[in-house]
Formats: C-alpha cells, structure tokens, sequence
C-alpha cells in the first residue's frame, strides 16, 4: 500500500533526528536542513543514504541518484553561476533538477550561497512523495 | 609518530568487510594516564573510548579505501554513533568487525562490532557499536586544492595491508 503523506512526513521526521541529532519538535515543515536544522556537509549525504534505507521495499528500492535531491555539483558550470549569482539558465536547469524546492524569493536574488537555506523539510517530504509516486 | 591503532587485518571482504585486531598493553604510555591512582585509589587503566572509535575509524577507513585501489583520499567526515558497554583493559585484544551499509562516489557509511577477547574468561564479549560516515576528499573539496599524493594511505597502512596478505591492493 502506499505511503500516506502523514507516513512520508514521520519517516522524514526519523531520519532527520537520527542524521543530525535534532529534537523531534525541531523537525518541522518548514524548518531549513542547514540554518535550522544544523545540516553540515556531508550530513546531506547520511540523509540520502538514510533515505534510501528508510523507503527501500524488497520490490521497489529507492535509490537516490547524485545530485538528485540536493544539486551538489550542478552549480560549478560556469554558463549558470556568474559574479556569485545563479544565471536565468541556472534557474531554469534548477527547477528541471530540484522541483522539490520552491525557490521563492531566491529568484529576484538568486545568490549562489543561498541556495542552501532552500531546502527546508517540507522539500525531503515532497521529494520523497514525488519519487515514491513515480 | 605512527598513529596506527589496530596491529593486523584478520579478515577480509572485498568491498563489504574487513576485520581487524588490536592488542592492548600496558607498555602504551597513554594507559598510565588513563587513569593514574589518585586520592588514595589505585590506578586503573583503561583503554579510552576515543581511542577505540580511532581504531574502528581506520579499520573501516581501509575498507572503505580499498574499494577504488586506494586512490581516493578518505577522510573519516562523521561519527554517527559510538556506543560502548564495556571497558577494555591491558592484556586484553580489541577486535573491530567493519562492514559498509552504503557507499557512492562521495563517500561511504559503515557500521562496526567492537568486541574484546579476555583471556580470563576465554570468549569474545561486546564492547560497543560505531557508525561512521567517511567522505572522499578530492570528490567533496569545495574550491580546496590537495596534494596529488594520497597522504591518507601512507607508508604504514601499506604494512599493515602486506602483513595481512592484502598485497595486490597495495599498488
């Protein structure tokens, strides 16, 4: 049976207290992974390898490809970075890649060092949702 | 200095898991520290804990290195849990039992058995359980430039690998 959103959101909720040692209350929808949350570097890669852990069936495993839920070398192309801004073409390709994360303001100021306080718990949820749908 | 904190491989899987002993003795400087009589207590030593979480740290850290042949640097990014139940004490052997639960071009996650043998009671019993998270360097250097050379598999980690009949990983 599929997951319901509720089970989505507890099982996020999971593994982000055990990824980053986080109380349970802290873990809210619209909390950011790295300004609220505390997310570190390679924190991001314990919450992909936890994820894929958490909702891997013995049918249906859910793996996570690189750069799929957090665009870790998307940005280092030239053509979408200029002067610490994400160029329209950088945004674009964002959107495509990371649909999960509503970009919102970032738009009319798409600064580079930003775009990690993008991904908030809400973005895991709606990514997991997307990906457990497709 | 050579900051070696296992003393053989035991065993070996490639690409899921490697096992490796430590000897502790009380000709180790640290255990006289660790800890020294004090208030009219005698001493006590103990092997510290942070020292058996280094010992799990390279016993997988070498797991994790040999999958690609050693070339990637890897750097140990994450405890993710360390838990110990028991203490070791000199005369006793630690043996740490590494096994990888998930690894990409990034880095790998691990999980380890710290058991110690007693020659008093002659068996094997459960001292901790230690997940780690090792990053590969060069894949994740953020703008950081490193040398070319792998100064994570040195010279002494090449010893350890030959003495443990793991040449053909040695390039």
């Amino acid at each position: 049976m599929a997951k319901s959103r509720e089970d989505i959101e507890a099982d996020v909720r999971d593994v982000l207290v055990d990824a980053l040692g986080v109380d349970e209350d802290d873990v809210v929808a619209t909390a950011t992974l790295k300004g609220d949350l505390g997310a570190e570097s390679i924190d991001y890669l314990d919450i992909v390898f936890r994820l894929e852990k958490k909702f891997s069936t013995p049918e249906k495993p859910f793996k996570i490809a690189q750069g799929e839920l957090f665009p870790e070398n998307l940005m280092t192309d030239p053509t979408l970075v200029e002067n610490g801004k994400v160029t329209a073409k950088g945004l674009a390709l964002l959107k495509e890649k990371v649909p999960h994360v509503a970009l919102g303001d970032f738009e009319s100021d798409p600064q580079i060092t930003k775009l990690p306080t993008l991904f908030t718990v809400k973005s895991l949820c709606d990514f997991v949702e997307r990906k457990l749908a497709a | 200095m050579r900051w070696m904190w296992i003393d053989k491989v035991v065993a070996f899987e490639p690409e899921k898991r490697l096992v490796a002993v430590k000897n502790v003795s009380l000709a180790e400087e640290h255990l006289h520290q660790h800890f020294p009589a004090e208030g009219g207590l005698p001493a006590a030593p103990v092997m510290p804990n942070s020292l058996i979480l280094e010992g799990m740290a390279q016993t997988a850290g070498i797991l994790v290195g040999s999958v690609h042949g050693f070339r990637e640097k890897v750097v140990l990014a994450k405890v993710v849990s360390a838990t110990f139940e028991r203490d070791v004490t000199p005369g006793e052997t630690i043996r740490y039992d590494a096994s990888i639960e998930r690894m990409d071009d990034m880095g790998a996650s691990t999980v380890g058995i710290v058991e110690r043998w007693s020659f008093v009671d002659e068996a094997w019993a459960p001292v901790g359980r230690i997940e780690l998270m090792f990053s590969h360097l060069d894949q994740n250097r953020a703008g950081v430039e490193f040398p070319e050379e792998n100064f994570v598999f040195g010279e002494n980690f090449r010893t350890l690998l030959e003495g443990a009949g793991l040449k053909k990983f040695v390039s």
